[in-house]
Protein backbone atom coordinates (compact mmCIF):
# COMPACT_ATOMS: atom_id res chain seq x y z
CA UNK A 1 0.00 0.00 0.00
CA UNK A 2 1.32 3.24 -1.30
CA UNK A 3 0.91 5.72 1.72
CA UNK A 4 1.66 10.12 1.49
CA UNK A 5 4.66 10.84 3.93
CA UNK A 6 6.03 14.45 3.82
CA UNK A 7 9.35 13.72 2.36
CA UNK A 8 7.86 12.75 -0.81
CA UNK A 9 7.65 16.34 -1.75
CA UNK A 10 11.06 16.41 -2.08
CA UNK A 11 11.82 16.05 -5.97
CA UNK A 12 14.43 13.68 -7.13
CA UNK A 13 14.83 12.09 -4.07
CA UNK A 14 13.91 8.72 -2.98
CA UNK A 15 13.86 7.80 0.90
CA UNK A 16 14.38 4.37 1.74
CA UNK A 17 11.82 3.53 4.55
CA UNK A 18 10.62 0.83 5.27
CA UNK A 19 8.04 0.10 2.64
CA UNK A 20 10.85 0.44 -0.21
CA UNK A 21 12.48 -1.67 2.35
CA UNK A 22 10.35 -4.13 1.84
CA UNK A 23 9.77 -4.01 -1.58
CA UNK A 24 13.85 -3.86 -2.76
CA UNK A 25 14.70 -6.64 -0.07
CA UNK A 26 15.87 -9.19 -2.27
CA UNK A 27 17.25 -6.76 -4.80
CA UNK A 28 19.81 -4.97 -2.07
CA UNK A 29 20.50 -8.65 -0.50
CA UNK A 30 22.05 -9.34 -3.88
CA UNK A 31 24.01 -6.77 -4.42
CA UNK A 32 24.82 -7.74 -0.48
CA UNK A 33 26.27 -10.84 -1.99
CA UNK A 34 28.88 -8.66 -3.59
CA UNK A 35 30.76 -7.97 -0.52
CA UNK A 36 32.41 -11.49 -0.96
CA UNK A 37 35.00 -11.67 -3.47
CA UNK A 38 34.26 -15.44 -4.52
CA UNK A 39 31.08 -13.81 -5.26
CA UNK A 40 31.98 -10.84 -7.53
CA UNK A 41 34.42 -13.47 -9.66
CA UNK A 42 30.83 -15.62 -10.20
CA UNK A 43 28.96 -12.56 -10.97
CA UNK A 44 31.58 -11.24 -13.69
CA UNK A 45 31.53 -14.58 -14.94
CA UNK A 46 28.16 -15.20 -16.11
CA UNK A 47 25.72 -12.21 -14.70
CA UNK A 48 22.99 -13.78 -15.39
CA UNK A 49 23.35 -16.89 -14.06
CA UNK A 50 23.88 -14.98 -10.73
CA UNK A 51 21.13 -12.76 -10.47
CA UNK A 52 19.23 -16.08 -11.07
CA UNK A 53 20.08 -17.22 -7.59
CA UNK A 54 18.36 -14.34 -5.52
CA UNK A 55 14.28 -14.02 -5.49
CA UNK A 56 14.10 -10.66 -6.97
CA UNK A 57 11.74 -9.61 -9.84
CA UNK A 58 12.05 -10.06 -13.69
CA UNK A 59 11.90 -6.10 -12.96
CA UNK A 60 14.73 -6.08 -10.77
CA UNK A 61 17.12 -8.24 -12.43
CA UNK A 62 16.75 -6.62 -15.87
CA UNK A 63 17.47 -3.46 -14.01
CA UNK A 64 20.38 -4.60 -12.12
CA UNK A 65 21.67 -6.08 -15.98
CA UNK A 66 21.57 -3.16 -17.60
CA UNK A 67 22.58 -1.21 -14.56
CA UNK A 68 19.95 1.27 -14.80
CA UNK A 69 20.39 2.94 -11.11
CA UNK A 70 17.27 4.78 -11.04
CA UNK A 71 15.25 2.27 -11.77
CA UNK A 72 16.95 0.15 -9.01
CA UNK A 73 16.08 2.96 -6.46
CA UNK A 74 12.41 2.80 -7.98
CA UNK A 75 12.38 -1.01 -7.34
CA UNK A 76 13.06 -0.50 -3.36
CA UNK A 77 17.21 -0.45 -4.26
CA UNK A 78 19.12 1.61 -1.80
CA UNK A 79 22.46 3.47 -2.97
CA UNK A 80 24.86 1.82 -0.17
CA UNK A 81 23.80 -1.87 -1.12
CA UNK A 82 23.72 -0.37 -4.92
CA UNK A 83 27.54 0.73 -4.09
CA UNK A 84 28.41 -3.26 -4.34
CA UNK A 85 27.50 -3.39 -7.34
CA UNK A 86 29.50 -0.39 -8.96
CA UNK A 87 31.93 -1.17 -7.00
CA UNK A 88 32.27 -4.57 -8.35
CA UNK A 89 32.54 -2.78 -11.45
CA UNK A 90 35.20 -0.40 -10.39
CA UNK A 91 33.37 2.78 -10.36
CA UNK A 92 33.16 5.00 -8.14
CA UNK A 93 30.12 7.03 -5.93
CA UNK A 94 30.47 9.83 -8.24
CA UNK A 95 30.41 7.99 -11.24
CA UNK A 96 26.82 6.45 -10.12
CA UNK A 97 25.76 9.71 -8.87
CA UNK A 98 26.07 11.16 -12.26
CA UNK A 99 24.67 8.57 -14.24
CA UNK A 100 21.29 9.17 -11.58
CA UNK A 101 21.30 12.88 -12.70
CA UNK A 102 21.65 12.30 -16.06
CA UNK A 103 25.06 14.35 -16.30
CA UNK A 104 28.45 13.18 -17.67
CA UNK A 105 30.93 12.25 -15.25
CA UNK A 106 32.72 15.56 -15.73
CA UNK A 107 29.89 17.66 -16.01
CA UNK A 108 29.15 16.24 -12.19
CA UNK A 109 32.41 16.61 -11.13
CA UNK A 110 32.89 20.39 -12.50
CA UNK A 111 29.28 20.93 -10.39
CA UNK A 112 30.62 19.43 -7.53
CA UNK A 113 34.27 21.46 -7.59
CA UNK A 114 31.77 24.94 -8.25
CA UNK A 115 29.91 24.04 -4.70
CA UNK A 116 27.89 21.32 -5.71
CA UNK A 117 23.97 21.17 -6.55
CA UNK A 118 22.31 24.14 -4.66
CA UNK A 119 19.41 23.69 -2.63
CA UNK A 120 17.77 27.21 -3.88
CA UNK A 121 14.97 25.62 -6.56
CA UNK A 122 15.45 22.06 -5.21
CA UNK A 123 13.15 22.03 -2.36
CA UNK A 124 10.42 20.75 -3.39
CA UNK A 125 8.57 19.47 -5.91
CA UNK A 126 6.38 23.19 -6.88
CA UNK A 127 9.99 24.11 -7.18
CA UNK A 128 10.58 21.85 -9.95
CA UNK A 129 7.41 21.74 -11.39
CA UNK A 130 7.56 26.03 -11.71
CA UNK A 131 11.22 26.13 -13.59
CA UNK A 132 9.35 23.69 -16.60
CA UNK B 1 37.53 7.11 37.32
CA UNK B 2 37.44 7.61 33.31
CA UNK B 3 36.93 10.72 32.00
CA UNK B 4 35.72 12.74 28.59
CA UNK B 5 38.07 15.13 27.99
CA UNK B 6 36.91 16.09 24.29
CA UNK B 7 35.22 15.42 21.11
CA UNK B 8 35.72 15.09 17.63
CA UNK B 9 33.24 15.36 14.13
CA UNK B 10 34.10 14.67 10.90
CA UNK B 11 33.00 13.34 7.87
CA UNK B 12 33.68 10.55 6.59
CA UNK B 13 34.03 10.38 2.60
CA UNK B 14 35.32 6.82 1.54
CA UNK B 15 36.75 8.81 -1.50
CA UNK B 16 39.45 10.27 1.39
CA UNK B 17 40.05 7.04 2.65
CA UNK B 18 41.00 5.93 -1.27
CA UNK B 19 43.01 9.08 -1.36
CA UNK B 20 45.15 8.25 1.68
CA UNK B 21 45.13 4.36 0.98
CA UNK B 22 46.20 5.64 -3.09
CA UNK B 23 48.81 8.24 -2.03
CA UNK B 24 46.56 10.64 -3.13
CA UNK B 25 46.69 13.61 -0.08
CA UNK B 26 49.18 15.73 -2.14
CA UNK B 27 47.36 16.10 -5.13
CA UNK B 28 45.62 19.40 -5.85
CA UNK B 29 42.02 17.71 -5.38
CA UNK B 30 42.86 16.42 -1.90
CA UNK B 31 45.39 19.10 -0.21
CA UNK B 32 43.26 21.48 1.02
CA UNK B 33 41.12 18.16 2.88
CA UNK B 34 43.72 17.25 4.58
CA UNK B 35 45.32 20.55 5.43
CA UNK B 36 42.05 20.96 7.18
CA UNK B 37 42.81 18.21 10.08
CA UNK B 38 46.51 19.09 10.31
CA UNK B 39 45.91 20.64 13.93
CA UNK B 40 43.56 17.97 14.91
CA UNK B 41 46.25 15.26 14.31
CA UNK B 42 49.17 17.40 16.02
CA UNK B 43 46.43 18.52 19.03
CA UNK B 44 45.79 14.37 19.31
CA UNK B 45 49.35 13.51 18.62
CA UNK B 46 49.73 16.12 22.33
CA UNK B 47 46.97 14.95 24.14
CA UNK B 48 46.20 11.07 22.85
CA UNK B 49 42.73 9.34 23.71
CA UNK B 50 43.42 5.78 25.43
CA UNK B 51 39.97 5.09 24.34
CA UNK B 52 37.82 6.42 21.24
CA UNK B 53 34.48 6.05 21.44
CA UNK B 54 33.55 6.41 17.66
CA UNK B 55 29.58 6.84 16.09
CA UNK B 56 29.68 6.34 12.73
CA UNK B 57 27.74 4.35 10.60
CA UNK B 58 27.81 1.12 8.80
CA UNK B 59 27.31 1.36 5.25
CA UNK B 60 25.54 -2.09 4.39
CA UNK B 61 29.30 -3.79 5.67
CA UNK B 62 28.50 -5.51 8.89
CA UNK B 63 24.51 -4.81 8.76
CA UNK B 64 22.56 -6.09 5.48
CA UNK B 65 18.94 -6.05 5.28
CA UNK B 66 19.10 -8.85 7.48
CA UNK B 67 19.58 -6.87 11.12
CA UNK B 68 19.11 -3.28 11.25
CA UNK B 69 19.88 -2.00 14.69
CA UNK B 70 19.38 1.58 15.23
CA UNK B 71 22.11 1.55 17.99
CA UNK B 72 24.70 -1.00 17.82
CA UNK B 73 27.87 -1.22 20.12
CA UNK B 74 31.06 -3.30 19.47
CA UNK B 75 31.58 -5.15 22.86
CA UNK B 76 34.59 -7.13 21.17
CA UNK B 77 38.47 -7.08 21.47
CA UNK B 78 38.95 -6.85 18.08
CA UNK B 79 37.22 -5.29 14.82
CA UNK B 80 38.67 -6.19 11.06
CA UNK B 81 38.61 -3.58 8.38
CA UNK B 82 35.63 -4.43 5.86
CA UNK B 83 35.37 -5.46 2.87
CA UNK B 84 33.20 -2.87 0.79
CA UNK B 85 32.98 -4.57 -2.83
CA UNK B 86 36.80 -3.81 -3.60
CA UNK B 87 38.83 -5.57 -0.66
CA UNK B 88 38.93 -4.38 2.84
CA UNK B 89 41.03 -0.88 3.36
CA UNK B 90 44.77 -1.25 4.17
CA UNK B 91 44.36 -0.39 7.52
CA UNK B 92 45.41 -1.42 10.93
CA UNK B 93 42.80 -3.63 12.83
CA UNK B 94 40.75 -1.78 15.46
CA UNK B 95 41.02 -3.11 19.07
CA UNK B 96 38.35 -2.68 21.32
CA UNK B 97 37.80 -1.92 24.52
CA UNK B 98 35.41 -4.36 25.58
CA UNK B 99 35.24 -3.65 29.73
CA UNK B 100 34.30 0.03 29.37
CA UNK B 101 32.10 -1.25 26.52
CA UNK B 102 30.41 -4.29 28.62
CA UNK B 103 30.18 -1.34 31.24
CA UNK B 104 28.70 0.89 29.13
CA UNK B 105 26.60 -1.25 27.22
CA UNK B 106 24.89 -2.01 30.90
CA UNK B 107 24.79 1.46 32.02
CA UNK B 108 22.90 2.87 29.06
CA UNK B 109 20.29 0.13 29.32
CA UNK B 110 19.50 0.60 32.47
CA UNK B 111 19.39 4.66 31.41
CA UNK B 112 16.77 3.78 29.13
CA UNK B 113 18.72 3.41 26.17
CA UNK B 114 18.63 -0.02 24.65
CA UNK B 115 20.97 -0.84 22.19
CA UNK B 116 22.38 -3.56 20.46
CA UNK B 117 25.06 -5.56 21.79
CA UNK B 118 27.64 -6.72 18.95
CA UNK B 119 30.51 -9.27 19.47
CA UNK B 120 31.34 -9.91 15.55
CA UNK B 121 31.37 -7.09 13.64
CA UNK B 122 33.61 -5.51 10.66
CA UNK B 123 34.16 -2.24 10.55
CA UNK B 124 33.69 0.00 6.79
CA UNK B 125 35.04 3.82 6.01
CA UNK B 126 32.74 5.20 7.96
CA UNK B 127 34.98 3.89 11.57
CA UNK B 128 38.13 4.02 9.35
CA UNK B 129 38.47 7.10 7.80
CA UNK B 130 38.06 9.28 10.56
CA UNK B 131 40.67 7.08 12.18
CA UNK B 132 43.03 7.57 9.13
CA UNK B 133 42.03 11.15 9.06
CA UNK B 134 43.04 11.79 12.89
CA UNK B 135 46.13 9.41 13.10
CA UNK B 136 47.46 9.20 9.20
CA UNK B 137 48.83 5.73 8.31
CA UNK B 138 50.57 3.87 11.73
CA UNK B 139 51.32 0.29 11.80
CA UNK B 140 48.93 0.63 14.33
CA UNK B 141 46.24 2.48 15.68
CA UNK B 142 47.39 4.58 18.86
CA UNK B 143 44.04 3.69 21.56
CA UNK B 144 41.58 1.47 21.27
CA UNK B 145 38.17 2.09 19.88
CA UNK B 146 34.59 1.52 20.71
CA UNK B 147 32.55 1.75 17.59
CA UNK B 148 28.90 2.52 18.46
CA UNK B 149 26.91 2.35 15.08
CA UNK B 150 23.76 4.07 14.02
CA UNK B 151 21.41 3.14 11.68
CA UNK B 152 21.02 6.40 9.16
CA UNK B 153 20.39 3.78 6.03
CA UNK B 154 17.26 2.69 6.34
CA UNK B 155 14.16 5.33 7.89
CA UNK B 156 13.99 6.88 10.19
CA UNK B 157 17.52 7.23 11.80
CA UNK B 158 16.79 8.23 15.50
CA UNK B 159 15.85 11.53 16.09
CA UNK B 160 18.51 14.02 16.57
CA UNK B 161 16.70 14.50 19.90
CA UNK B 162 17.30 10.97 21.08
CA UNK B 163 20.74 10.63 19.78
CA UNK B 164 21.41 14.22 21.68
CA UNK B 165 20.13 12.68 25.04
CA UNK B 166 22.08 8.76 24.38
CA UNK B 167 25.50 10.94 24.31
CA UNK B 168 24.17 12.30 27.83
CA UNK B 169 24.41 8.74 28.54
CA UNK B 170 27.49 7.59 27.60
CA UNK B 171 28.92 10.33 29.47
CA UNK B 172 27.17 9.05 32.52
CA UNK B 173 28.45 5.56 31.64
CA UNK B 174 31.70 6.30 31.02
CA UNK B 175 32.47 8.69 34.19
CA UNK B 176 30.50 5.97 36.30
CA UNK B 177 33.66 3.60 35.17
CA UNK B 178 36.74 3.03 38.49
CA UNK B 179 39.61 2.69 35.76
CA UNK B 180 41.40 5.99 34.99
CA UNK B 181 40.94 6.31 31.62
CA UNK B 182 40.99 9.39 29.19
CA UNK B 183 38.30 9.32 26.71
CA UNK B 184 37.24 10.80 23.32
CA UNK B 185 33.51 10.74 21.29
CA UNK B 186 33.97 11.38 17.97
CA UNK B 187 30.66 11.75 15.68
CA UNK B 188 31.34 10.98 12.16
CA UNK B 189 29.71 11.24 8.76
CA UNK B 190 27.75 14.57 6.87
CA UNK B 191 27.86 17.02 6.34
CA UNK B 192 25.02 18.12 3.45
CA UNK B 193 25.13 15.13 1.07
CA UNK B 194 22.94 13.51 -1.60
CA UNK B 195 24.09 10.23 -3.00
CA UNK B 196 20.76 9.21 -5.02
CA UNK B 197 18.71 10.50 -7.65
CA UNK B 198 17.87 13.15 -9.79
CA UNK B 199 18.62 15.59 -6.86
CA UNK B 200 22.00 13.59 -6.18
CA UNK B 201 24.91 16.77 -5.27
CA UNK B 202 23.24 18.31 -3.41
CA UNK B 203 25.10 20.93 -1.20
CA UNK B 204 23.84 23.56 0.95
CA UNK B 205 26.81 25.18 2.66
CA UNK B 206 24.27 27.65 4.92
CA UNK B 207 23.03 24.40 6.51
CA UNK B 208 26.23 23.26 7.44
CA UNK B 209 27.82 26.45 8.52
CA UNK B 210 25.26 27.00 10.81
CA UNK B 211 25.44 23.57 12.29
CA UNK B 212 28.97 24.03 12.55
CA UNK B 213 28.87 27.25 14.71
CA UNK B 214 25.87 26.00 16.64
CA UNK B 215 26.77 22.73 18.08
CA UNK B 216 29.29 24.14 21.00
CA UNK B 217 27.31 26.85 22.21
CA UNK B 218 23.61 26.17 21.14
CA UNK B 219 23.05 21.81 20.40
CA UNK B 220 19.74 21.91 22.25
CA UNK B 221 18.43 24.00 18.89
CA UNK B 222 19.69 21.03 16.68
CA UNK B 223 18.42 18.65 18.44
CA UNK B 224 15.02 20.18 17.15
CA UNK B 225 15.88 19.79 13.64
CA UNK B 226 13.54 17.35 12.24
CA UNK B 227 14.20 14.40 9.78
CA UNK B 228 11.97 16.44 7.09
CA UNK B 229 14.47 19.20 7.07
CA UNK B 230 17.55 17.18 7.29
CA UNK B 231 15.85 15.56 4.03
CA UNK B 232 15.34 18.67 2.66
CA UNK B 233 17.89 20.72 3.10
CA UNK B 234 21.07 18.80 3.83
CA UNK B 235 20.24 15.92 0.79
CA UNK B 236 19.31 12.59 1.72
CA UNK B 237 21.93 11.28 3.25
CA UNK B 238 22.84 14.04 5.51
CA UNK B 239 20.73 13.09 8.19
CA UNK B 240 23.63 11.46 8.98
CA UNK B 241 24.73 14.56 11.24
CA UNK B 242 22.47 12.83 14.03
CA UNK B 243 25.38 11.33 15.20
CA UNK B 244 27.46 14.51 15.87
CA UNK B 245 24.55 15.16 18.30
CA UNK B 246 25.60 11.90 20.25
CA UNK B 247 29.53 13.05 20.48
CA UNK B 248 28.08 16.52 21.75
CA UNK B 249 25.44 15.01 24.39
CA UNK B 250 28.60 13.15 25.33
CA UNK B 251 30.39 16.73 26.12
CA UNK B 252 30.03 19.23 28.85
CA UNK B 253 27.08 21.90 28.47
CA UNK B 254 30.11 24.45 27.58
CA UNK B 255 32.90 23.60 25.69
CA UNK B 256 35.81 25.17 23.75
CA UNK B 257 35.89 24.96 19.51
CA UNK B 258 39.55 24.73 19.37
CA UNK B 259 38.93 24.27 15.68
CA UNK B 260 36.76 23.96 12.53
CA UNK B 261 36.98 23.41 9.14
CA UNK B 262 34.88 23.27 6.49
CA UNK B 263 35.27 22.36 2.60
CA UNK B 264 33.41 21.71 -0.57
CA UNK B 265 33.65 18.87 -2.11
CA UNK B 266 35.45 15.45 -1.02
CA UNK B 267 33.49 13.37 -4.04
CA UNK B 268 29.91 14.38 -2.89
CA UNK B 269 29.90 15.55 -0.05
CA UNK B 270 30.73 18.63 2.06
CA UNK B 271 33.46 17.97 4.44
CA UNK B 272 32.99 19.80 7.95
CA UNK B 273 35.19 18.59 11.08
CA UNK B 274 35.31 20.29 14.29
CA UNK B 275 37.49 19.45 17.94
CA UNK B 276 35.72 20.78 21.01
CA UNK B 277 36.65 19.92 24.43
CA UNK B 278 34.80 20.61 27.70
CA UNK B 279 35.05 23.81 29.74
CA UNK B 280 36.02 22.59 33.28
Amino acid sequence: MERANDYDDIPGTTVFDAERARRGYHLNMFCMSLIKAENRVKFKADEAAYVQGFPMSPEQRDAVLRRDWNRMIELGGNIYFLAKLFSTDGKSFQYAAAQMTGMSQEAYAQMMLSGGRPVEGNRSRAEWKNRG
Amino acid sequence: MARIYAGLATSHVPAIGAAIDLGKTGEPYWRPVFAGYEFTRHWIAQKPPDVVILVYNDHASAFSLELIPTFALGCAELFHPADEGWGPRPVPVVHGHSELAAHIAQSVILDEFDLTIVNRMDVDHGLTVPLSLAFGQPAEWPCRVIPLAVNVVQYPAPTGRRCYNFGRAIARAVESYPEDLRVMVWGTGGMSHQLQGARAGLINQAFDNHFLDAIGPDPDSLARITHLEYLRESGSEGIELVMWLIMRGALHERVNVLHRFYHVPASNTAVGHLLLDNQV
